[in-house]
Order: C-alpha cells, then structure tokens, then sequence
C-alpha cells in the first residue's frame, strides 16, 4: 500500500475559440470551436498533416493563433508564453533532457516554481511512484526502455499539476504490445487524477479504446466531434465514415421526389430513400460491412432492401469473411460471419446484398 | 533435413581472409616505420644519457633547471589557453546568432567563418602585423586620430591574436552543430514546465550544447599549443614549439634539449585531448529526433538586429584581415609606415611563377601522394575494423587515430634522428630524401582522412554488400564494387582534406627540407618571409597556395554535393 496521496488536481474545461493560423500562404487552422469538459479524455483525431498537432501546440503556446482565442478553466490564455500557462505536455520524443537524471528530469518544474526542496522531493516522489518508477530516480534517461522513458515524461508532466494535460502522439514511439500497455495505463492514471487530458492520434483505435469524446479533423477543419460511438454510428461526412472503420460508399443520383423518391446507384439499381432523411445534393450512399447480409440470388427480401450483386473478391478474417462485391458499376464490402462447416460463396457466383433501410446514410464529402 | 552431415558440430570460422590478414600486416608496418619508431626514437632519447643509452631523468631535470625553458612553457600554456578564451569570444556571438535567432546572412557567416581554416596561421601572420602591429595600418590611423596606440601584435599578445582569428571557426562548427542538434522539444518541455529566458539557457542549453563547444575549444588548446610557424614568423621565440626547432637546428640532432621539449609537447597534447574526452564521457547529446527540428529560431528586435550585425560585421572583418592583407601586399611595391601600400606591381606574382614555380610543383605532388596514401590507408583501415573481426584490428585505428597527438616538430625530429644514421649505397641518408616530407605529410593528416572513411563506410548498409556476396561475388570484389563506389564522396573528402592541409602544412615539413630544390611551397613562403624584401613573393605564394586551397575545397563540396544528390541521399 502506498502512503502517499496522488497529486490533487484543479481540472479545467478547455475553450477553443474562432482559431485560425496560416503558415504563410498554408491554412493551418480553419474556424476551430471546440469545448472539453473538465476531466474529459478527450482526443484529437486525424490523418498526418490535418493540424492536430498545430492545434495541441496552440494550446500550449508554443504556435500563436492569426484569430480566435483559448479558454482554460474560464480563463483567456492565449496572450501568456508557454512557461505561464499551466498545462503540461507530454512531447511524441518525450524530450527527457540527457544531462539529468530521472529524478532532476521530474523535479525541474517544481525547482522553477521555487517550491521548497521538501516539497519538491515529495512531489517528485509522488509523481515517480505514481508512474511506478521510484526504483529508478537516480538513473539517466538514456539507461531507460521507451516505455519507462514515456513514464518519466508523463512523471515529469503531472509531478507541476497542471489544469490540462497534454499527449502528442504517446504512442507512436512504443511496440505494438507496449501500446496496448501503455494505453491503459494513462487511462487509468488520467481516471485517478481527473486530470483534462488531450490526446493527439492518428491511430482510430487509440483513440476509440480510451477516449471520453474524439474531435475528428481534416485538413484544418474539426468535422465532428463526438463519443467513439456516435462518430461510428452517425458519422457527419464521408471522411468521418471512412477514417473511423471501413465504409461502403455508393455513388448515385436522387430521382423523383416525395414519398416516391429513389437514389439510383450508378450502373441503374434504385433504392427507395426513407421520407424522414434528407439527402443533400451530390451525397453518396453510406453503409458499414457489418451491416450488410448476403443471401440466395432468389432470396425474398422481406423488409429489407435486396440488391442483386455479385461476388468478386473472398478474404477470410477468422471471426468474419470479408466479401467483396459489384452492385451495378459499384463495388461494396461485406463482412458474413464465419460458421464452421458452412461453405464460403464462390468467386463469380450471384447473391443478393440485403439491407435494413435504418443502416443506411447519405453523406457528402 | 534428410542430409546427415559427419562434420562436427563445432565448425570454427576464420577470424579473416588471408588477405585480410596481409592487408592488415602491412598497414601495421607502415604505422610501426613512420609513426611509432620515430616517436618511440623521440622518447628513447629524451630518457637515455647522452652517449651510454642508459636511462636517466637528467635530461629533464636539465629542462626544469633552465629558466629559458620552463618560461618557454608557461608562455606556450598562456598562448594556448587565451588563444581558446580569444576564439571562444569570437566564436560564440556568431554560433548563438545564427542558430538561435531568424538571421539574414546566417549561411554567409557560417561559410565565412570557415575561411580561416583554408589558410595556416603562419601565411597571414605577417599581413596581420602590416594592419595590427605597432607601425601597421590600425595603430597608424588610431596615432593620427587618438593619439593612442593598442599593442595587438606585442610579443605573445601577437600569436594569441593571430591563433584566435585563425582557430577560432573550430569552436564555431563545433557549436553551433551543438546547438543545431538540440531537439526543439527539449526547450519546448522546459518552456511548458515553467522556464524562460536566461534561466532556461543556463540549465538546458548551456549544458546540451556544452560539449560541442569542449571539443572546439580542447582542438583549439592543441593546435596552438603545437604550432611551430607562426611565433617563429612573429619573431616570439620563447615558446616550447620553436624552441624545439631551434634546439635541433642551431645545436644538432644529437643535443637531448629538443627530445626533451617534444615529450612535454606530446604529453601536454594527450593531457589536453584525454581532458575533453573525460568531461564529454557519456555525454552524447545528439537530441534531435524523428520530427524534431533545432532550437526555434527567434525574429530580433530592430534593437537586436542592429546589434547583431554590427557584431557580425566586425567579427568578419577581424577574419577577413589577413586574407585582404595578405592580397594586399603581394601586389604593393613598399609598405612600410603607411596605412596602405604606396604603390602596386604584378612584379611579385611573374617572380613566383618564375624561378619559384618549383615550390608550386612539389606542393602539388607532395600533397597528392600522401593524400592518395591517407585515402588507401583511410580506406583499408575503415574496411577491417568495421567490416572483419580480424583480431586487433581496433589497435591499426588507435595508432593511426594517435598520429593527432604527435605535434608535426615532434615527427620531425623523430625522422631526421631515426633516418638520418641510415644510407643509401651511395651514401644520401634516408632522412634527406623528399618522400621523407610525403611521409611525414601522409602521416600527420591520416586521422582526418580516416574519419572521413570510417562516416563513409558507417552509412553503408551491410545489406547490401550481403547481396552482392549472396550473388556471388568474392569479398575482394564485393569491396571493389559495391563498397569502394558507394564510399567514393567520402574517399573524395577525405582526399581533398588531406591534400589541402597538407598543401600548407610546414611544423614537419620544416624539419626535413634539406635542400631548396626539395621544398614545397609552405617551406619557400616562410623563407621570404623572413626578410623585408621578400614578403612581397612571399604574399603571392601565399595567394596562391589560398587559391589552391580554396579551389580544392569548393570542388570537393560540389562533387560530394553531387554524388549525394545522384545517391538520392540529399534533398
């Protein structure tokens, strides 16, 4: 049992307001609003390049915003230089300075915060054991793993008790098995703490495992924020769609209007479109794999959509077999789930794709 | 497995081909000939009696006694340390500058800075004393306007000015590659816990980049510490270096005096070298990482602007000095109490490539042989020490590596005393001979040519020499064609360095030029120099072995640039 009391933490809601940036003719950062609650796991998710990490980098002042300003805990930071701002980053490096020890490493935001030599010894203490690195205080960083250097820089962070912590890609240095590890350990510890955290990631499965609420962005521009679920269920475009999990989209054209109307597939098959959903103009038919079942050619289509396909494509995935078919002149993915001594449909062979009208979306790009 | 093999189990590999083995025999005999005999014949005199060969201390109890000797070595030790003090001050306001701050013209001053390094300290020393000396160009003017003058040239006070502007771009290269290397998120973490302004420099910075700088200032120490030439041409006598000369020359090679001096040059050069490898042991501090860049750099004020490059400026004109008067002065007629020359001729230069076009012609062979020695040796020693696991392979580095050690008046000494007793059947001793001078050159610039070899054969993968010999071919030919090619822009680096410091070298050289008509050009330029008449050829000498030099290294730039560029290696 350990007896000492994990650091007690203020946490803060984080305000992004109106942020735009330009590196010169590049537009970094486009009208970014965002709002994390206190004590939220909350992630930034993208491709590489999208602006997470401009976006991370702002809010620890490290990259000045051209409009729009950052609110922590109520509070406007965004004129303080980083040194003022009390949120503590975990860089993708770890940046453990090679001339300190463990233990100076972890106590150099104290000794600039002139705390007393007692008190920065026990928070050092605190904020060592915390990450279960005590034994190791007095060694140099380069005589540690990845993964107990990643500790000692979360150590190094949370020993100042910041308002917000931040992670930039703190995974991206680890093996695949220290990941998963890893992961769950700063969720645990970010539990323990109720310390705000932002993750920056561009792995969807980090981020869906551990994360309160996910901001997906794109080149600059949030396009949805959300719980891992929502953004998997309801995705608001057609990037969210196929950035979280794999995706069918069918291209097509509305046809009619009223309780009449149909969206033809290209290549002649239409698909009556619920009264309830709007379809935007030039929005394409979106459906998950898993939501799909093949059946016979002459299969009676009960309250489902039918669509006569074909087979081209055959990938077992053990739990699954992954079908891949034509609909018309689109091709489409289907997951079927794998039963023993069942046989598999033959490449070329003609099967209906049968589909419940609820799984069904119209998104644009 | 169906084949049933009878071989034991036990199958040993041979440590090394047998032309491994040969190769590395005979790289050790050249080491053993001409570097470790004449050293170990260097050391063997300082402690044995004049006469018996029996050991004895006398000797330098001899050297502590006289006054003249022990005032010559604490002058060597104050040179060298305010020569290191001098370079710092010039060197550190142009690192920090151009590393840490948005500078226009910051590639101008970091290629500016390297100009030094292409002339010895010697060739400019005398164009230094026409701005810088008590009757030059600067105290002329500062009489006429202030009524003052600044002794810049006095006595040791010269040498230390003349070294720093010389030396002082190692310490540059050194740290501001100390500064580049530092990852931007090592500050940026310090900036996020709290630190700012000088606080964060002095407890991150400060001490990451620390021991580029050590490195720079421990070669500067050395460098100095060793350099025969300049305090000669200065007319500063009382320094180890040049009385080392002196004692061999005016006394003879059988005098113990100049043993006993290159012992405690040789041993202050370890002492100096093993200090900075002490205080930089586990300090590697190359930070930069996947995605990280340097230190941010940081726009100036208008107030810091004007600051820095009025710094800049004069710093550069500091460096700048010697070459403008060195140019100068091989076109002036007479230059003497005037702030410029009183009138200009080409007279200087049709005399130079007149009757002392000879100098031009053995610098050049001279300098091509034994950097074409450094290289096959570089080369040679590269290969077996990284690619064999021949036993002791690392002892052909240290003892090519410990050449750095051995000031060029020591290797001197040590091959006029072990070749000079040994003839030709007619009678020329060995020592007299110019390939001594080639030799002597090839030796002292083999551990920069090695360095060079060894970075170029580190960035080879050994896949794919594994890919040639899976194909089927012969480690021999794999080395010759997949190796040799792959390293040709380091080969070629290594080369032109070797070839163009050795174009200027003169510490060894001056020991072993026995006859005019063996001299190579550094030789010729000191002895103009010596006489009021002859800096003018002397200047142009020194024009053209700057030209020469120059030229050498700007090729090299392009074709590595080049075959990096082919290699897709650059960006």
């Amino acid at each position: 049992m350990n007896a000492t009391m994990p650091p007690s933490v203020a946490t803060a809601s984080v305000e992004i307001e109106g942020v735009n940036l330009s590196y010169g003719a590049n537009h970094v950062l486009k009208d970014v609003d965002l709002s994390i609650r206190p004590g939220e796991y909350f992630a930034f998710l993208g491709p590489s390049g999208c602006g997470k990490t401009t976006l991370l980098r702002l809010i620890a002042g490290f990259n000045e915003a051209d409009t729009g300003r950052v609110l922590i805990g109520g509070r406007d930071i965004s004129s303080l230089p980083p040194w003022k701002r009390d949120v503590g980053m975990v860089f993708q490096s770890y940046a453990l300075w090679p001339h300190m020890s463990v233990r100076r490493n972890v106590a150099f935001g104290l000794e600039e915060r002139r705390l007393p030599r007692a008190e920065i010894e026990r928070r050092v203490s605190v904020a060592l054991d915390l990450v279960g690195l005590g034994h190791l205080a007095e060694r140099r960083p380069s005589q540690l793993s990845g993964g107990q250097q990643q500790r000692v820089a979360v150590a190094r962070t949370i020993a100042v008790e910041p308002k917000v912590l931040l992670l930039d890609e703190p995974l991206s240095n680890l093996d695949a098995k220290m990941r998963v590890q890893v992961r769950r350990e700063l969720r645990d510890l970010q539990q323990r703490l109720g310390l705000t955290t932002i993750f920056v990631t561009h792995d969807q499965e980090e981020a869906n495992t551990i994360c309160d609420r996910i901001a997906v962005m794109n080149d600059g521009v949030v396009q949805q924020v959300g719980t891992p679920m929502e953004l998997y269920e309801r995705p608001a475009n057609l990037f969210v769609a196929n950035f979280l999990g794999t995706a069918n989209i069918l291209a097509g054209k509305m046809a009619g209007s009223g309780p009449g109307r149909h969206f033809v597939i290209d290549g002649g098959i239409a698909i009556p479109v619920p009264a309830e959903i709007s379809v935007p103009d030039g929005a394409k038919l979106v459906f998950r794999p898993q939501h799909a079942e093949l059946r016979e050619a002459d299969a009676a289509p009960g309250d489902d959509l039918a669509l006569p396909c074909i087979i081209t494509h055959r990938e077992f995935l053990g739990a699954s077999v992954r079908y891949g078919v034509r609909i018309g002149a689109s091709e489409a993915a289907v997951d079927v789930p794998f039963q023993s001594g069942k046989d598999l449909r033959e490449i070329g062979a003609k099967a209906t794709l049968a589909l419940s009208p609820r799984s069904l979306r119209w998104l644009c790009g | 497995m169906t084949a049933v093999s009878t071989t034991p189990h036990r199958t040993r590999r041979l440590s090394a081909t047998p032309g491994q083995i040969a190769l590395a025999l005979a790289i050790a005999c050249f080491l053993l000939f001409f570097l470790v005999l004449p050293v170990a014949t260097v050391l063997y005199v300082a402690f044995t009696e004049k006469g018996t060969g029996s050991f004895t201390l006398v000797n330098f109890y001899d050297f502590a006694r006289t006054e003249l000797f022990m005032r010559s070595l604490w002058n060597s030790f104050y040179v060298s340390a305010m020569s290191v003090v001098w370079a710092s001050v010039l060197a550190l306001p142009l690192a920090y500058l151009t590393t840490r701050f948005a500078f226009r013209g910051a590639a101008l001053v970091q290629t500016l800075g390297f100009l030094p390094l292409i002339m010895p300290p010697f060739v400019g020393a005398v164009a230094m004393q026409l701005f810088f000396g008590r009757n030059g160009s600067i105290n002329l003017l500062l009489d006429d306007w202030f009524g003052f003058k600044i002794g810049f040239m006095e006595g040791l006070n010269g040498v230390i000015f003349v070294q720093s502007v010389h030396y002082f771009p190692f310490i540059l290269i050194n740290l501001s590659a100390a500064l580049r290397n530092i990852d931007r998120a090592m500050e940026e973490a310090a900036q996020n816990l709290g630190s700012s302004g000088l606080r964060l420099f002095r407890r991150i910075v400060f001490p990451l980049a620390l021991p580029g700088y050590l490195a720079g200032a421990s070669l500067v120490f050395v460098k100095v510490f060793d350099d025969l030439a300049t305090p000669l041409l200065l007319n500063v006598k009382d320094m180890l270096a040049p009385q080392a000369y002196l004692r061999v020359t005016s006394i003879g090679i059988a005098d113990p005096m100049g043993y006993v001096i290159s012992v405690v040059l040789v041993v202050a050069s370890v002492l100096a070298m093993w200090l900075s490898a002490l205080a930089l042991k586990g300090r590697d501090y190359a930070t930069t990482q996947r995605g990280g860049g340097g230190l941010a750099k940081r726009r100036m004020t208008p107030w810091e602007a004007a600051l820095g490059y009025g710094v800049v400026i004069l710093i550069l004109a500091l460096v700048l000095a010697p070459h403008l008067g060195l140019l100068l002065l091989s076109f002036a007629t007479v230059w003497s109490f005037s702030p410029l020359p009183d009138g200009f001729t080409t007279a200087h230069y049709l005399r130079v490539f007149g009757e002392s076009s000879l100098y031009i012609k053995n610098t050049l062979i001279y300098a091509s042989i034994a950097g074409g020695i450094d290289v096959v040796l570089g080369v040679a020693i590269a290969y077996l020490v990284l690619r064999t696991k021949l036993v002791g392979r690392e002892w052909l580095d240290w003892a090519a590596s410990a050449a750095l050690a051995i000031p060029g008046v020591v290797l001197g000494i040590g091959y006029l005393r072990t070749y000079y007793g040994i003839t030709l059947p007619d009678g020329t001793p060995l020592a007299t001979l110019w390939i001594t001078i080639v030799l002597a050159l090839a030796i002292r610039r083999l551990p920069y040519a090695l360095r060079a070899c060894y970075a170029a054969l580190q960035q080879i993968s050994v896949s794919l020499e594994e890919a040639a010999e899976n194909l089927g071919a012969t480690k021999a030919r794999t080395v010759r064609r997949i190796v040799v090619p792959l390293m040709a822009g380091g080969i070629l680096a290594g080369f032109v360095t070797s070839f163009s410091t050795a174009a200027v070298e003169l510490s060894a050289t001056l020991m072993l030029v026995q006859s005019n008509s063996d001299a190579p050009l550094a030789y010729g330029l000191y002895v103009f120099m010596q006489s009021a008449a002859g800096r003018g050829p002397g200047a142009a000498l020194g024009v053209v072995a700057v030209v020469l030099v120059a030229l050498c290294t700007l090729l090299s730039h392009l074709i590595i640039e080049r075959s990096q560029k082919a290699k897709g290696m650059g960006h």
